[in-house]
């Protein structure tokens, strides 16, 4: 089973309310620190970008539909820092100890941000498994798609391509598998592909007979047909 | 194992999202384990320093350089490196070509996976449960809530941001800027333009 934060094709949204392209890039001012607060606990060298996706999608369904967008960012990472022994329960309540923490010395500077952000965090490995699909060939997404390392684990297969036959339309190279990153189990790289979907194989009520979804897809996740 | 709290740690900041940011930022500022000004530093970056301007740039030079426009379909990562515009969160791009027979549009349907130092910050509609939910399954009823309606000769592709692959649509040149500089044409390049939920602007 899924979790809620996979809800591509989900109907009863209603429309999508677009802002216009001058408005802020932080609607509040909290938005800004919530991100800025991330990004820098990112940066103590605790978790992947792997395991902070599934903090966030770890949220009881309840909280991942009631929150708005920082809010998850911010409740994750709280979680995250208490999970990963950074904080204690007792420092979210303001009981905890005083002084600095060992992971000080890690603290992400002001003059080293635009150099970590600039560095970013390439997902590509050398090695791992030889590429066993080529561009234009069919494969059908493995049945159940969820997580087989781990249960309920994270993973990036959406739930509305489990079982899809689609076509390779490119090798992105060899990435770092999420299902095993998350969950501290290695970053275990697989070939990566883009992978086109006709709509109408996903949809019973497709718009147009032409149209197509393509996702990216780790080669774990296919199975040549 | 996949951790999952009956009582999640966050509940025991404040319920008001301003505060439970703020308390947070306090205890760790307390620590030493984040820097103030480094918080700045960040801010500053994505408010004012990176953002939309730099993909259209990008854009107009596509739309200006055959050469250049070849080499960033076939490969976008090192012409956007020598652009400066490797980093976070667009460590490895793919940039699609909009024309007459194929529109392309992306979304993240499961977060919000976007091409940061080409676009900055997504916007909120982007992030929003109505667009990751609809943008796979009906793009023409989304894109008609941006004011675009498309040909019934153009099929519509959905790229779904599901690894760290990010997308950046090269939108269609508008006609009648066969005579416009590059920095005339970057002012036509829309951020939705760039997303696929917009077309660039026609000069007036």
């Amino acid at each position: 089973m899924t979790r809620v934060h996979d809800m591509g094709g989900r109907f009863g949204d209603g429309p999508v309310s677009p802002e216009g392209e001058d408005a802020p890039v932080f609607a509040e001012d909290w938005h800004a620190r919530a991100l800025a607060v991330t990004l820098a606990c990112g940066a103590l060298g605790q978790w992947n970008i792997d395991t902070s996706r599934h903090a966030r999608e770890r949220l009881s369904p309840k909280d991942y539909t009631r929150f708005s967008y920082y809010e998850k960012w911010i409740s994750g990472l709280a979680d995250l820092l208490v999970e990963k022994g950074v904080l204690t329960r007792d420092d979210l309540e303001g009981k905890g100890a005083a002084g600095l923490h060992a992971l000080a010395e890690r603290a992400l500077k002001a003059e080293n941000v635009a150099a970590a952000l600039a560095k970013g965090g390439p997902a590509d490995r050398a090695g791992g498994p030889a590429p066993l699909f080529h561009p234009g060939q069919a494969v059908r997404t493995r049945i159940p798609g969820d997580n087989t390392l781990v249960a309920g684990g994270h993973t990036r297969l959406p739930q509305y391509a489990v079982g899809a036959q689609g076509y390779i339309l490119r090798l992105h190279g060899t990435h770092v598998l999420p299902d095993s990153s998350a969950h501290g189990l290695g970053e275990a790289p697989e070939p990566l592909y883009a992978v086109r979907f006709h709509a109408s194989t996903l949809w019973a009520h497709a718009e147009h007979p032409e149209d197509e979804v393509v996702l990216d897809l780790w080669q774990s996740y296919l199975e040549p047909l | 194992m996949p951790h999952d709290h009956p009582d999640h740690p966050h509940a025991l900041l404040p319920p008001d999202p301003a505060l439970r940011v703020k308390a947070l930022e306090t205890i760790l500022t307390e620590k030493g384990l984040i820097d103030p000004a480094a918080l700045e530093e960040i801010i500053d970056t994505y408010q004012n320093r990176i953002g939309p301007q730099n993909g259209a740039r990008v854009v107009a030079r596509a739309w200006s350089d055959p050469d250049f426009r070849a080499a960033l379909l076939a490969d976008a990562d090192p012409v956007l490196a020598d652009l400066g515009y490797y980093g976070r969160q667009g460590e490895h791009m793919v940039v699609v070509e909009n024309t007459l027979q194929q529109h392309n549009m992306v979304v993240c349907t499961l977060c919000s996976c976007y091409p940061w130092p080409l676009l900055g910050i997504p916007p909120g509609w982007y992030k929003s449960d109505a667009y990751r939910a609809r943008a796979v399954r009906e793009p023409r009823k989304v894109l008609a809530e941006f004011g675009v309606t498309l040909p019934p000769e153009t099929a519509v592709r959905v790229w779904d941001s599901t690894a760290e692959v990010r997308y950046l649509v090269l939108p269609m040149r508008p006609e009648g800027t066969e005579s416009l500089g590059e920095d005339q044409l970057a002012a036509l390049v829309t951020r939705d333009s760039m997303i696929g939920t917009g077309l660039a602007k026609v000069p007036s």
